[in-house]
């Protein structure tokens, strides 16, 4: 949980996979990708923060406390303790750092440093609510061309460490990816209409949390069937099929919690025919899920277009999930209202990362799980179930999904639509792989689309220099540019896809 | 058949093979992952050309009822029945009319069979119909219909044969008819050289999009799953930005669309302008023999099957890989540019923001449909053809959403794809006989067998 931290691009997040042996070797280390790479999108930043860049200065809303002197409480209380955890972090990584170039060996482990640039980031943000900053104004010029300098400047340096035959540090890609995004913000901004265009930073983040949820939903159940060796396309069709169910459960019990335990089970109910017929049938997994897909939409669609639109009262009227404030913490600037102002789908999204995280890294199940979705035959010699462990995380995986499902047509819209995922299946699958097939991985990568997502139409609002089809495209761009192995080698799960035939 | 399976008949006596339900499967799926050292071909390998020798052989017969065309057909009459109950359930006539069923049946039967009807009579033969065109319009209209379907299915059948999945048939429509388009109404030629020059461009337009593909797949690895996904959207929003700028809006038009293309870029309309067939099916059927040309006839098309069976046996056997995936995936994408070209010259004649509607993703099911391979895939585009045109129909005569026509699409494609699943279904699958007349593992009893399959069918 701590390891949940804002780093979008280079680093690989805690908790992933061992360093793999094989292809991984020396030579793949000093491939020109990262520079020639990190170079083009260089210019392009210099280009359009630079010399494109606009005379106006942007602005970012901060929070409007609903309560004045609860905030301010919790933001004392919130800057006190991310100070305090940054201080500890930091002095542990450089610690820890001294002593591992003492005996000569690396041994600051992976968690530590995106966990102290988290507890960083929290500082900053709790400073200032505790200020009580309302809204930072920036000269878009400066900050354009101070951003284009940074990012040539580390572009120059992978090249040069390219070179020089060495591996390019974690840290640049990261930072690359953070620098490049202020300067995207700034400059697209101030391109706004207006003498002064600001937006609001709480604003935009919560929404993108909100758009995020069932992206997340979608790729950890994505997670749970790719690691456990069966390749889950039918995504799309899990999240639809669990809105659907929801809208018409919740109607017709009149209880939208019912709603949310019929989208599981939904979900659920897909999963079982992907699990069926790719695991004891043995069909391309992947066919399985395109048809799934396919399937679904029309099922869907008819029985919306007959049975939903003749009543739409009895049957498609499901109410909604009401947002749950969590006491205090809701009351903590910025941070409160887009982490603790969320629906019970919401919270739910948390919990499954967590658990799913936990479960597959740090228990007995996981290591099983993980192991079928490596090398089944090696599973198997050591007694386990390969083809039931996979039928019952197909299933699992389902029910997640049918979850996030749920969060259509009981927390964004109250009524079921025809295909209202809208391909958003596919989207959190690229989720997963730009995750790495690792839950918090997918997590960010989810939310950075739902970033993306959430950008584009607040910048349709205020106006912009670039066309919304291009802000409307930047996420599937980014996606290929992650895939194309900018953001470092993905690899999946050895045995994903492979049917296991016992004998 | 019955010859090449003469000495599998001797044979059966021999191995003594565990007798699982899936033993044929087992022996399938070997051959397909290479001892599961590698994810199953999307064409299954008993699809693949050749025959495969199962133990469970017999006679002709058997064959026959047990067979992939028997499972086709099977599957065809499964989806048909399974969505027929499903439209049955939700029309509130046929429960008011289940209500006198015993009283008269007939009137309830009529109410289930009336949307299938008008499937019919809007894609095959209208009987009704007043004169000769009218009563062959629907033919012609399902033969329109299903030229885009067939010119993609092919793209994602070629790709499906090199082992590659290519979901981005809808991104490469959309710039075969993005290219096409622009030449066609810009440029001002002479008839045939003008039609010409759009199919050129088309094609190039959708090699140059599936090309992109094939390139970060071969050099960078990145799945060309997610690739073709991201570049479907990616092609969607350009074509919706593009319909905005000057270049392309129609003049005097605040709607996203172009201009019409010349006459002289059209295609001639084969049976006169009371229909809609154009010669664009031509080109689907020119297409077909090329892709069967090029997958049976040519070195080229060799080496994509051997890529698609196993890549590394391929490089081992000194095929350039790389080449192969960048090759295929540009000429997959120049045939669903293909399609993009009979929607913009054909059908359509303008080029708008549903230009490429869902044809590509309905191309994946028809190739799926099609095993890959490229006269399958011709008339699996037909049969879907037929579903699309007839759904038309059917929708406006009985009010019976045209969503129907994707369940029973998907259903007969997961039904194709899971023989066993089928006989299981039908009962027909080759275990369960063995079980009831000989002992597990002996093929001795042959006549046993004729007579019960003759039994089940």
């Amino acid at each position: 949980m701590s390891t949940t931290t804002t780093q979008s691009g280079g680093g690989t997040p805690a908790g992933n996979a061992p360093a793999r042996p094989g292809k991984t070797g020396a030579t793949e280390l000093v491939s020109w990708k990262a520079g020639i790479g990190l170079s083009l999108l260089a210019i392009l930043g210099t280009v359009l923060f630079g010399f494109m860049s606009d005379s106006k200065s942007a602005g970012f809303g901060i929070a409007e406390a609903a309560n004045e002197a609860a905030s301010s409480v919790a933001a004392l209380v919130t800057f006190i303790l991310a100070l305090l955890l940054s201080v500890g972090l930091g002095y542990m990584w450089f610690a820890r750092r001294r002593s591992g170039r003492a005996s000569g060996s690396a041994s600051v482990p992976g968690w530590l440093p995106p966990s102290t640039v988290a507890a960083v980031v929290v500082l900053g943000l709790a400073a200032l609510g505790v200020a009580k900053v309302s809204k930072i104004t920036l000269p878009s010029a400066a900050i354009g061309w101070i951003a284009s300098v940074i990012l040539l400047g580390l572009a120059g340096y992978t090249v040069y460490l390219t070179q020089a035959k060495k591996a390019t540090p974690r840290w640049v890609g990261g930072t690359f990816a953070a620098v490049f995004l202020i300067g995207f913000m700034v400059w697209i901004v101030a391109g706004g209409n207006g003498d002064e265009p600001s937006i609001s930073l709480a604003g935009l983040i919560a929404g993108s949390v909100t758009l995020a949820v069932p992206l997340v939903f979608g790729s950890l159940s994505g997670v749970l069937c790719e690691r456990v060796g069966v390749v889950n396309i039918a995504i799309e069709g899990q999240l639809l099929l669990g809105a659907f169910s929801a809208a018409v459960v919740a109607t017709v019990t009149h209880n939208v919690y019912a709603g949310l335990v019929a989208a599981a089970v939904a979900g659920a109910l897909v999963s079982l025919v992907l699990a069926v017929v790719s695991i004891k049938y043995l069909v391309n997994q992947i066919i399985v899920g395109v048809v799934l897909n396919v399937l679904i939409s029309g099922l869907t669609s008819f029985l919306f277009s007959t049975l939903l639109t003749a009543d739409p009262d009895g049957l498609n009227k499901p109410g909604r999930l009401p947002p749950v404030d969590i006491p205090f913490l809701s009351d903590i600037p910025i941070i409160g209202p887009i982490l603790f102002h969320q629906s019970l789908v919401g919270y739910l999204m948390y919990i499954a990362v967590i658990v799913v995280y936990l479960g597959l890294f740090h228990t007995k199940w996981g290591l099983r799980v993980r192991a079928v979705g490596e090398h089944p035959q090696a599973a198997d010699t050591v007694g386990i179930n390969v083809n039931r462990t996979r039928f019952w995380n197909v299933l699992m995986g389902g029910a997640i999904a049918g979850i996030g499902g749920s969060f259509f047509t009981l927390v964004s819209v109250d009524a079921f639509s025809k295909d209202m995922s809208g391909g958003r299946g596919y989207i959190a699958l690229a989720a997963l792989i730009f995750g790495r097939w690792n839950p918090i991985g997918a997590f960010l990568a989810a939310l950075l689309f739902g970033f993306a997502d959430n950008l584009q139409s607040v910048i349709t609002i205020i106006g912009s220099p670039v066309p919304s089809q291009f802000m409307a495209m930047l996420p599937y761009a980014l996606t290929v540019f992650a895939v194309a192995g900018l953001v470092g080698r993905s690899r999946p799960p050895a045995a994903s896809g492979i049917p296991y035939v016992k004998g | 058949m019955s010859e090449s399976n003469a000495p599998r008949q001797e044979n059966d006596v021999a191995p003594e093979r565990p007798e699982t339900l899936d033993d044929e499967v087992v022996l399938d799926l070997a051959l397909d992952t290479a001892d599961g050292a590698m994810a199953p071909s999307v064409i299954p390998a008993t699809s693949q050309g050749g025959q495969i020798p199962h133990a469970a052989g017999g006679s002709v017969f058997r064959q026959i009822v047990t067979g992939n065309a028997m499972v086709s057909v099977l599957s065809v009459v499964l989806a048909i029945v399974l969505g027929g109950i499903l439209m049955a359930v939700t029309n509130p006539k046929v429960a008011e009319t289940a209500g006198y069923f015993f009283a008269r049946p007939g009137d309830m039967l009529t109410e289930v069979f009336r949307p299938y009807v008008a499937l019919v009579q809007g894609s095959i033969f209208n009987w009704a119909g007043a004169d000769t065109a009218a009563q062959l319009y629907p033919i012609t209209e399902t033969l329109t219909v299903s030229t885009p379907l067939i010119l993609a299915g092919l793209g994602v059948a070629l790709a499906f044969r090199a082992g590659l999945f290519n979901i981005g048939a809808q991104g490469q429509i959309i710039f075969g008819a993005l290219f096409g388009a622009y030449v066609g109404f810009t440029w001002h030629l002479p008839f045939l050289v003008h039609l010409l020059l759009v199919i050129v461009a088309g094609f190039v337009g959708g090699a140059v999009w599936g090309g992109v593909v094939g390139l970060l797949k071969a050099r960078t690895g990145a799945h060309e799953v997610i690739v073709t996904i991201m570049l479907n959207y990616i092609a969607n929003f350009l074509l919706l930005f593009l319909l905005t700028t000057p270049a392309f809006q129609r003049k005097g038009s605040t709607n996203p669309i172009s201009p019409f293309l010349d006459q002289s870029a059209l295609f001639p309309e084969l049976l006169g302008p009371q229909f809609r067939l154009h010669a664009g099916f031509l080109l689907a059927v020119l297409a077909t023999v090329f892709v069967w040309w090029l997958l049976k006839r040519s070195t080229l098309g060799f080496e994509f099957r051997a890529v698609g069976a196993n890549q590394s046996a391929a490089r081992t056997a000194g095929i350039n890989v790389p080449r192969a995936v960048i090759l295929v995936m540009a000429i997959a994408g120049a045939l669903a540019g293909l399609a993009g070209i009979a929607q913009v010259s054909g059908t359509e004649k303008y080029l708008s923001g549903g230009v490429a509607a869902s044809i590509g993703f309905d191309a994946i099911t028809v190739a799926l449909l099609g095993r890959s391979t490229p006269w399958g895939t011709f008339f699996a585009g037909l049969l879907f053809g037929a579903f699309r045109a007839g759904g038309v129909a059917m929708q406006a005569e009985t009010q019976t959403p045209i969503d129907i026509v994707l369940v029973i699409q998907s259903l007969i494609v997961l039904f194709i794809a899971a023989p066993p699943l089928v006989r299981a279904i039908f009962g027909l699958n080759p275990r369960k006989k063995k079980k009831a007349t000989g002992g597990p593992g002996s093929g001795t009893m042959p006549s046993g067998k004729i007579e019960s399959g003759a039994a089940t069918a």
